[in-house]
């Protein structure tokens, strides 16, 4: 899996393979699922029968030769581009597969192990895993704990916990135990496995089309059809047409020439590229390292239009960080500081490292030495709630300083017959309403003052969250603090809502409630007890760390657990659908210019004056040499610019985080006017270049 | 200049008063109390006695539709027996004998559609009783159809979640008696008071000074003529249609028939407005129609006045109402072939070729620019779905319309709209210009022949009715092609259309917000414009160029055929 975060869209072996496969895909059962370019398949069929027929009567016609191959490039070109987006998939199915080694497991049956083959394991059995062994299947630990090495599945090297109970107890079959033993509890069916469907996922062999592209193939076969219509039409108003010129009615329109139109007209260019768009956008989010589970789930992130975000590792950095040192009467703010720098020293906690970090950077206040004070650190512990450090002072005294939660504070000075101030609690109270945690300290029975503990909002998490809204994107910050700190947090991160003292349950009332209203809701989770929210939600992502259930539940999985991962796969979801749209607009566009290539060119034998002027030829603004290069060169357009989009197709357009109204004015200035004018361009470029050449 | 004055009045007018008529028009649909309900109120409830009428009780989809097709489908039937049989009933005072099957079936179909179109001419062909209790009441119950197919669309596009999309018997009754009836009264009235005749007489003979005698047709001409218009329809009382002195005596009367075209359809964009609880999304739609149609008539009047290098002349008076000049007579064209009505004061065959071609391209869109009552704004709807779903996607969201999801079935039905109308145009033309039953109609060779075809069946599948004439279609080969036309052309978009009022019933709605894909703005009117062009126009080109493209180049070079 190395090579899935790299930014080269094609390697020489992709390529390769990629063409081979554009002609596998001329099976027409395969070409069939593309309407539009199986029409142009159909054509260029039956401009190779004119072709041969042509050869056996003995004369050959360059410009019916020419159409016919620029005809088959068209719809080998469509191909290409969808093997293209394929094969990046496929290369990374091959990776996957190799990680799915044949194992053996060691099944337990009434506590007697038994060595079986992987593939025999079914849902519910019992497997012993240990140090070395990969493990067999999707499960759960239900005893042990054990560090396991996922990147086989995730890329990421560092070995992972994973313990029996809570929400760390699942295991993913293909990953490998580096340290001591779990048992496991199979969960998923042979076949079935995560890695299984991640496989088949990447390779798109299973690949669903999704709504919004079935709408669209609608769409353009619904054009091609009125196309085909007109198509199929022409011959009849020519021979009425011919028939008043006085022209003799062999001089009808060949089928080639019609077929050229047709292929012309008809949509082909978004025809060709759209699954590749489908394909790569799975693509995009994998090197994202999110793996969805359909394409559907893609759309559907795009469209979410609110989004509910766990505060921790989200919005705030997992830890709270010292920002002030706040003394009590009677005590300067150098003591409380050197006080509370003392007793954190060796507090490996991230707070008390952000402690001795602001003592440091406020007072200047260095690490000493600790041997010399005979100093013994006491460690925070869930019963006492307070952490501390016990040191002798050189005349021998011994001193307690501790640090904790003000209960646990007033109770430690009050056993050692100190009093609690009432300007200490006015303190602590007005740092929660903050949205801070305040810590007290206290050597032996006096209180020094308080440490000012903050939850740090992310960095540009407040821009983050502008250009959400600006996309008409409402988040909701979702944190089990009280009202209080959640609001003052939600003000500074900058959140248009939040859910304070939220349960699982809270979530999903409120996902409903949202969804009720017409909106589409997408969460990240990771515990069991969110699972009902995770699948209740349009757009669930779940963390790879999480449960076995959350990740059955959500559409998405992503590998990181990186719970920023779901903008970025909103960003994901919204490119996809711009990219499809914009090439839809661009190949709908095009055939302004073509109408002006081919119609002046068929239509030069009619209604000459008798001065030898064609009446029509006044359409030809481009003016293309001859009918015959006018049509040539349109139709080879109309075949490169297929390869032409390819890298756009793959890539996406560029993803911009401004509102609804601007991106559409920026795309259709790109794609909706650049797809009236380029063409007008490039069909005249290949008309010099034909002549210039005599293609024909 | 004077004519300009006349152009610019005639806009002020029309654009200043779509608005009230749409909020009238809201009340009326709505339920609401409006000015109206105590005059009439007693009419619409004894209405709802007789027939049984439950006018609260709401239908879905499929029953509505139901509703609309037998009811049209019956109108179709008693039309063609009444046709057939008119020789034995009463009111006949010509002694006309009975129509032709196929000629009773073309305008049976014809005036059930709200096409109008007239194989048949009227003074010569149909009794006052035909004409009245025939083609009269069609002439209401038609537009009423096309209303009442464009409530249920927006009821769906603005309800949430239901299945209901309100009651034809009800919409109907409402849109016959408190918009249609007061509206032609007053109309009528107007026509009569100008000098149109509105009489059971027989035609008037009279002793001319070359002492031959001179049959005049007379009739009750003035009430037909207020509905013709009003409901867009576009069926004349005479063969001569509005340039007959008798339906349209003075330039006082052909600025109300013009007026009256427009102003229903103009009006419902508003209506819409009011429903959608948007005048921002009205005022889109009915720029949109506006820049089309004030485009057509730039481009049609510039051609009329251009250098005609066959007749070396500018202003070419042929065909003309030579009683209203260049101008008016070029206004009505475009104003009836963007209403869908197909009344004429003028001879759209002798237009010069480019003022043909928008007239036929007005026509070829699908009558969207305001276009039918009813059916101009429902076709236009289609547009906006086309339109959302193709430019939709580049906001980074699925398409969405008033918050309601664009999804494969709307495209679909969207489609067939767009697509059955253009299978009749193209392929039944095609099938014309090659069999000998339909090059034996031809005055015309050369393109302009082309053009007469095709004309006649974008007329039949756009509901239009008018013809450019020059081309014999009372035969049995056009009567028949035509009506299937109309049908096609009518109930191929009326159908889908209500099938999307079903489906977009049932979604939910997306609130606004900034990563909406804004359809109420100047840019959405320059993409629904860029599809209709592109989409709805351009499929044309290749015949277009052929027909009325051609004979402009060959004009230019001073030849004819």
């Amino acid at each position: 899996m190395e090579n899935r975060n790299t930014t080269r869209l094609f390697t020489g072996e992709i390529v390769v393979r990629a063409i081979k496969d554009s002609f596998f895909k001329l099976n027409p059962a395969i070409l069939v699922k593309n309407p539009v370019i199986f029409i142009v398949g159909i054509g260029a069929l039956m401009t190779s029968v004119v072709v041969l027929s042509d050869i056996f009567a003995g004369h050959f016609s360059a410009f019916n030769f020419q159409i016919t191959l620029w005809l088959w490039f068209t719809v080998l070109f469509a191909n290409f581009a969808e093997a293209i987006a394929e094969g990046r998939g496929k290369a990374q199915a091959d990776s996957l597969r190799k990680s799915r080694t044949e194992t053996k497991a060691r099944r337990l049956v009434h506590n007697k192990e038994e060595l079986v083959v992987a593939t025999d394991l079914k849902k519910g059995d019992l497997v012993l895993c240990a140090a070395g062994d990969v493990i067999p299947a999707d499960g759960d630990v239900i005893e042990g704990i054990a560090s396991v090495d996922e990147s086989a599945i995730t890329g990421e090297s560092a070995p992972v916990i994973r313990e029996s109970g809570g929400d760390r107890c699942a295991v993913t079959g293909g990953t490998k135990v580096i340290s001591d033993q779990v048992t496991i509890k199979v969960t998923s069916e042979p076949g079935n496995t995560f890695l299984d469907r991640m496989i088949a996922l990447v390779e798109s062999a299973k690949r669903q089309k999704t709504p919004n592209e079935i709408a669209l193939i609608i769409l353009l076969s619904g054009l091609t059809i009125i196309f085909l219509l007109v198509v199929v039409c022409m011959p009849a108003y020519f021979s009425y047409s011919l028939k008043a010129s006085g022209i003799s009615a062999d001089h009808n329109l060949t089928l080639p020439v019609l077929i050229a139109l047709l292929v012309c007209l008809i949509p082909t260019t978004i025809g060709g590229l759209l699954s590749a768009i489908g394909i790569s956008g799975m693509d995009r989010l994998l090197r994202k390292n999110v793996i969805a589970t359909s394409g559907k789930a893609i759309e559907a992130a795009g469209d979410t239009d609110v989004l509910l975000l766990d505060k921790t590792g989200t919005i705030t950095l997992g830890n709270r960080m010292a920002t002030d040192f706040i003394p009590a009467e009677g005590v300067t703010v150098e003591e409380l500081a050197d006080a509370a720098q003392l007793s954190s020293l060796s507090d490996e906690t991230p707070e008390g490292r952000s402690i001795v970090v602001l003592a440091k950077e406020k007072f200047n206040i260095r690490g000493r030495e600790v041997h010399q004070l005979q100093a013994s650190f006491i460690p925070f512990s869930a019963q006492t709630r307070m952490s501390g450090v016990d040191f002798k002072t050189p005349d021998g005294k011994t001193h307690q300083i501790r640090k904790g939660a003000t209960d646990s504070i007033r109770s430690f000075v009050q056993n050692n017959n100190g009093f609690f101030p009432q300007t200490i609690l006015e303190v602590v109270s007005g740092l929660a309403r903050l949205g801070a945690t305040p810590l007290v300290v206290a050597e032996d029975n006096k209180v020094l003052g308080v440490i000012h503990l903050k939850d740090i909002v992310k960095g540009g998490i407040k821009q983050r969250f502008a250009e959400l809204r600006k996309m008409g994107i409402k988040t909701v910050m979702i944190t089990g603090d009280n009202a209080l700190t959640a609001a003052a947090i939600a003000a500074e991160a900058g959140v248009d809502d939040f859910m304070a003292e939220a349960t699982p349950e809270d979530k999903l009332r409120r996902i409903r409630e949202e969804q009720a209203s017409g909106h589409l809701v997408g969460m990240i989770g990771d515990g069991t007890n969110d699972a009902p929210a995770l699948a209740q939600a349009d757009v669930g992502l779940a963390m790879n760390t999480g449960t076995q259930a959350a990740r059955e539940a959500g559409n998405m999985v992503d590998l990181d657990s990186n719970p920023t991962k779901l903008i970025e796969v909103v960003e994901t979801g919204k490119q996809l659908l711009m990219t499809r749209g914009a090439l839809t607009t661009f190949s709908i566009a095009n055939d302004v210019a073509k109408y002006f290539a081919i119609i002046p060119a068929i239509a030069t034998l009619l209604y000459v004056t008798s001065s030898g002027i064609a009446p029509l030829s006044v359409l030809n603004i481009m003016k293309l040499a001859t009918p015959e290069s006018a049509i040539l060169s349109a139709v080879i357009f109309n075949a490169l610019i297929i390869i032409a989009l390819i890298p756009l197709a793959l890539k996406g357009v560029k993803y911009r985080p401004i509102s609804a109204n601007r991106v559409l004015a920026l795309n259709i200035l790109i794609y909706g006017i650049g797809g009236v004018i380029i063409p007008f361009i490039g069909i005249k470029l290949i008309d010099m270049f034909v002549v210039f050449t005599h293609m024909v | 200049m004077n004519e300009m004055i006349q152009i610019v009045f005639f806009m002020v007018a029309f654009v200043a008063l779509s608005p009230l008529l749409g909020k009238f028009m809201a009340k009326v649909f709505m339920g609401e109390n409006h000015f109206m309900k105590p005059v009439l109120g007693w009419l619409e409830r004894s209405v709802y006695r007789v027939s049984g009428i439950k006018s609260e009780e709401e239908m879905n989809w499929k029953t509505y539709t139901y509703g609309i097709l037998l009811f049209n489908f019956s109108g179709m039937v008693f039309l063609f027996l009444l046709q057939m049989f008119h020789a034995y009933l009463p009111l006949n005072t010509e002694k006309l004998p009975n129509v032709s099957w196929h000629l009773s079936f073309n305008t049976a179909v014809s005036f059930v559609t709200n096409t109008n179109w007239q194989s048949y001419s009227g003074e010569n062909t149909l009794s006052y009783l035909v004409q009245m209790i025939g083609l009269t009441v069609q002439n209401f119950v038609s537009a009423g159809t096309g209303v009442a197919v464009l409530l249920a669309l927006v009821r769906g596009l603005t309800r949430k979640t239901t299945e209901n999309l309100g009651n034809f018997w009800a919409d109907m009754t409402r849109i016959v008696i408190y918009v249609l009836l007061p509206l032609s009264i007053v109309l009528t009235m107007l026509f009569v008071g100008q000098g149109a005749v509105q009489t059971f007489s027989h035609y008037a003979r009279a002793t001319t000074l070359q002492g031959t005698e001179q049959v005049i047709p007379l009739g009750p001409a003035a009430s037909q003529s207020a509905i013709k218009q009003l409901g867009t329809n576009g069926g004349g009382f005479f063969n001569a249609n509005a340039a007959h002195p008798f339906e349209s005596p003075t330039p006082f009367t052909n600025f109300l028939g013009m007026l009256a075209l427009l102003l229903i359809s103009g009006g419902l964009v508003f209506t819409y407005g009011h429903y959608t609880n948007s005048r921002r999304q009205a005022w889109t739609i009915f720029i949109t129609m506006f820049i089309l149609f004030a485009a057509g008539l730039a481009l049609s009047l510039w051609a009329e006045y251009g250098h005609n290098n066959v007749l070396n002349i500018a202003g070419n008076m042929e065909g003309k109402e030579t009683r209203f000049g260049v101008a008016n007579s070029v206004l009505y064209s475009v104003i009836t072939t963007d209403a869908s009505c197909g009344a004429v004061n003028c001879m759209h065959d002798s237009l010069s070729p480019l003022s043909g071609l928008v007239s036929m391209f007005n026509v070829m869109l699908g009558e969207i620019i305001f276009g039918g009552v009813g059916a101009g704004l429902y076709g236009m709807v289609i547009f906006v779905l086309l339109t959302v779903f193709i430019a939709g996607l580049m906001v980074g969201r699925t398409p969405e319309y008033l918050g309601k999801k664009v999804e494969a079935f709307e495209v679909k039905m969207a489609i067939f709209a767009v697509l059955a109308p253009s299978i009749v145009i193209k392929l039944f033309s095609a099938i014309a210009c090659t069999v000998p039953a339909g090059l034996a109609g031809l005055n015309n060779s050369g393109p302009h022949g082309l053009s007469e075809i095709l004309y006649a069946f974008s007329s039949a599948a756009g509901n239009n009715g008018s013809a450019f004439a020059g081309l014999n279609t009372n035969t049995v080969f056009y009567n028949l092609m035509l009506g299937f036309g109309m049908i096609i052309g009518r109930f191929g978009v009326i159908v889908p259309v209500m099938a999307i009022a079903g489906s977009m019933g049932r979604k939910k709605i997306t609130p606004v917000s900034s990563g909406t894909f804004k359809t109420d703005n100047w840019l959405f009117v320059l993409l629904l414009l860029s599809v209709i062009i592109i989409v709805g126009g351009l499929t044309f080109f290749p015949p277009l160029a052929l027909g009325p493209v051609v004979e402009h180049f060959l004009m230019n070079l001073g030849v004819t055929y």
